[in-house]
């Protein structure tokens, strides 16, 4: 049977425009999966950056310290009332600086050293070792040993983010020989080719050749600072530790990339830090804190207590004024009222105003609940009630969409079975609109969550160190806090500050999830 | 026979009689003049007509000639369109249902309806038929209402299909079966008029049987109207007929008198199949 030409088979003139039609598909096919990759690369690039950032502050390092609970120092006579001890920072400091000024007996010679080892542990991080002495008042006169975080500065000097420097080993030393004031002198066959050879490659390529890079060379808990050196030996000046400690060890020595004058931390510093690290009292532990400590001007000590339960705060101020009065003002808009000027004109303010800037939220909230109602400062009531006026449109608007998509079918049929228009909505429109009003107010709940400008307006951005017991409490908020903590100069804060975002986002991921699980429980059911 | 169904209405004290067919009895409805308006555009024009008891009035006539619009009259269903406006009388025991004192949903419980598209609930069989005498209060406590559930899905031939699944949702049922659950549930809050917007449209040959099996047991005690498009549906079900043409009722009369020998000669052209 011989195959005629038929509509499906290509003639030379449609081959030409299939031909053309096929490009067409392909290309746009092509841009819709290169649109997609830009998305999902820019959306990878920001997961890493604030990922990593957010890991490095994740764990932190502890100093850990034998102190003995002398009496006489944390709870001095007249002053030993549980509630006196735990607030006695003073004493419990000095407990933890003496053991450190023992620790380091060359750090006592000048007020310069004294301060540079006090700086190890700040004052306030030993609250809580106060708070569990005044609640353990039979633990006074022993000797316990306590953690306390280390100086944000040393801690990114140990995680490798602060000062830049590079470690060689050096050969075996044969010979130490103690010259005066501090200074010695080690030597072994070639022991030191190899430092050379780094010196030579951190040297080059630097504009300021007048500044002599530093150069640590540590054994234990001992270290001392290059003065000299040559392929075989080299003059030190002792920062810590014994000149004895050099014989026949094998130490290991750090260039640092940059001048002392210009670090945060000193080369001192730098070689206690090492020590307490080789006596094992430095340990890398979880950051708990950034969960269960309220906000602090030191980074070490900063959490997002106070912030996480000032949000938790606000959203049940915005859930409880937008939530019902949203679902509410819908459900009377599409179920009962009539349709005319009035309506109209609102149904388009009602849309105006789910795309007012949220800062202008902020300023209503400041005009009319601070200044004119008189309610406090930086309240998540306030905050909660600004938010509630930002997110209520978003609700409406959504629960519209979704009572108006339950089909006319369903009012019908209840309308004709002889129920009121009160029982139809609430008995058989509503429960089918539920998910797709959840929905809608919860992603504007969510939306409310991340929202800071408006909260900077009525002063939500104070800094907060108490965790608020109520909503009328100052307070602040995770976005607020991710704010403030962006703005703090200090290095450490920038990861602490991608941590505080990967917690926002946690939760975030939370109320989606909700969305998620309502939507799959509801709309499966029939 | 139950006593709970039997007081409110005398539907089930009438089963006694024999089915009236006679139009010269009482009517059930009686309207007067009817005039529905949308917005400006006047849908049904001075319509007057009388439907009787215990039998199938049918309303036939080419799309869009209004007989959705004045069904839904019956009922007051066209309460809830926007901008629908109905004018006249429509007397149902003597009473003007158009009054403003008269309750459109206790209105509704007495008329009840079917409608085109099968719409059960979205909720269990045994919820789509009770939910009406739940409303009403029509039960007293759990067993009644669950021999008000039997008796109204016998009554709509569907007991024998779902007496095993009274918990199964509605929606899952066939489109035959979802009409008939529709008709359950109308006649669980034991109206006295059923009114029926093209009930078989959407079911295929054998559903529709039923349902029009179910319409003629249905007529020994209900007043019934129902609007369809299928000559045949009308002459098989229906004791009288009603005409309408462009809003206007064209002719009303005996079925086998409007089918074998019309007035009017657009009735003959319509039912001849000659326009529509
Ligand atoms: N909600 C409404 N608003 C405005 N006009 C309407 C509305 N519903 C119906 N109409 C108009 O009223 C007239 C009668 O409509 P109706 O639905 O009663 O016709 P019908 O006879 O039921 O038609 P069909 O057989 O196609 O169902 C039509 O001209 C229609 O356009
Ligand atoms: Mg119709």
């Amino acid at each position: 049977m011989s195959k005629k030409p038929g509509a499906l088979t290509t003639s030379a003139a449609s081959a030409k425009h299939l031909k053309r039609r096929r490009a067409a598909d392909g290309r746009f096919r092509y841009y819709g999966l290169s649109a997609i990759v830009v998305a999902l690369g820019a959306l990878a690039v920001l997961a890493v950056t604030i990922g990593s950032q957010a890991m490095s502050a994740a764990s932190y390092h502890v100093v850990s310290y034998e102190v003995t609970l002398d009496p006489a120092v944390i709870a001095p006579e007249g002053a030993s009332r549980p509630e006196d001890i735990s607030r006695n920072v003073d004493g419990f400091y000095s407990l933890v600086r003496d053991n450190l000024l023992n620790t380091f007996p060359e750090a006592g010679a000048d007020r310069n050293s004294r301060r540079e080892v006090s700086d190890f542990v700040t004052r306030l991080a030993v609250l809580p070792t106060a708070r569990l002495v005044a609640g353990n008042p039979e633990l006074i006169g022993s000797r316990i040993s306590v953690t306390a975080p280390l100086n944000d500065d040393l801690d990114l000097y140990l995680k490798g983010i602060g000062v830049r420097e590079r470690k060689i080993r050096a050969g075996a030393i044969s010979s130490v020989e103690p010259a005066p004031e501090g200074a010695f002198q080690v030597s072994g066959a070639g022991a030191f080719n190899g430092l050379l050879a780094g010196l030579t490659v951190a040297n080059e390529g630097r504009k300021d050749d007048a500044v002599q890079l530093d150069v640590l060379l540590t054994s234990g808990v001992s270290t001392g600072r290059l003065t000299e050196i040559s392929a075989d030996t080299a003059h030190l000046e002792l920062l810590t530790g014994r000149v004895a400690d050099f014989t026949e060890s094998a130490p290991t020595a750090r260039i640092i990339q940059s001048a002392e004058s210009e670090r945060t931390i000193s080369n001192k510093q730098i070689a206690w830090t090492l020590a307490l690290q080789d006596m094992g009292r430095i340990k890398r532990a979880p950051r708990w804190t950034l969960l269960t400590n309220s906000d602090s001007t030191y980074p070490e000590l900063a959490g997002g207590l106070s912030a996480i339960v000032g949000s938790l705060l606000t959203m049940l101020v915005t859930a409880l004024v937008a939530m019902p009065v949203g679902i509410l003002a819908a459900v009377y808009l599409e179920e009962f009222a009539p349709r005319n000027r009035v309506t109209e004109f609102i149904e388009v303010n009602i849309n105006n105003l789910a795309a007012v800037p949220s800062i202008v939220f902020g300023l209503l909230g400041a005009a009319l609940f601070i200044n004119f109602i008189g309610m406090p400062r930086s309240a998540p009531l306030v905050g909660g009630l600004v938010l509630a006026l930002m997110t209520f449109p978003v609700v409406i608007i959504a629960s519209r969409a979704a009572l108006k998509s339950v089909p006319p079918s369903v009012r019908a049929g209840a309308l004709a079975v002889g129920a009121s228009q009160m029982q139809t909505v609430f008995h058989h429109v509503v429960p089918l609109a539920a998910p797709g009003i959840l929905t809608g107010a919860i992603l504007g709940m969510a939306r409310a969550l991340g929202e800071t400008a408006p909260l900077l307006l009525i002063g939500m951005v104070a800094f907060v160190g108490d965790v608020p017991k109520s909503p009328m409490d100052e307070s602040t908020v995770m976005p607020v806090l991710i704010f403030s903590w962006s703005n703090n100069a200090e290095r450490a804060w920038e990861p602490l500050t991608a941590a505080m975002i990967v917690i926002l986002l946690a939760f975030l991921l939370l109320m989606n999830g909700l969305v998620v699980f309502l939507r799959r429980k509801y709309e499966r059911r029939w | 026979m139950d006593t709970t169904l039997g007081m409110s209405t005398a539907v089930d004290d009438n089963l006694t009689l024999p089915p009236a067919t006679d139009t010269a009895a009482a009517p059930r409805i009686d309207c007067r003049n009817i005039k529905v308006f949308y917005g400006e555009t006047e849908a049904i024009h001075d319509v007057s007509m009388a439907f009787p008891d215990r039998a199938v009035t049918a309303l036939i006539g080419p799309s869009g000639c209004g007989k959705s619009t004045f069904l839904r009259c019956l009922n007051r269903m066209n309460d809830t369109i926007e901008n629908c406006r109905v004018e006249g009388e429509i007397l149902m025991d003597g009473e003007n249902i158009n009054d403003a004192d008269v309750d459109p949903v206790l209105l509704r419980s007495r008329v009840g309806m079917v409608f085109q598209k099968p719409n059960p609930f979205p909720k269990s069989i045994y919820d789509n038929i009770a939910y009406g005498p739940r409303i009403h209060g029509l039960a007293n406590g759990r067993e009644d209402l669950d021999a008000i559930v039997e008796k109204s899905l016998r009554r709509a031939g569907l007991w024998d299909e779902v007496k095993d699944r009274l918990a199964a949702p509605g929606t899952g049922l066939s489109g035959g079966q979802q009409q008939r659950l529709c008709i359950a549930r109308a006649i669980a809050v034991q109206p006295e008029v059923i009114l029926m917007d093209e009930p078989c449209s959407a079911l295929d040959p054998i559903a529709t049987a039923r349902i029009e099996e179910l319409i003629d047991e249905l007529r020994n005690r209900y007043c019934i109207v129902i609007v369809t498009h299928s000559m045949q549906q009308a002459a098989r079900v229906s004791q009288r007929t009603a005409f309408f043409h462009l809003g206007n009722l064209v002719e009303l009369g005996d079925t086998s008198q409007i089918f074998t020998n019309p007035r009017e000669k657009r009735t003959e052209d319509y039912i001849t199949g000659r326009f529509g």
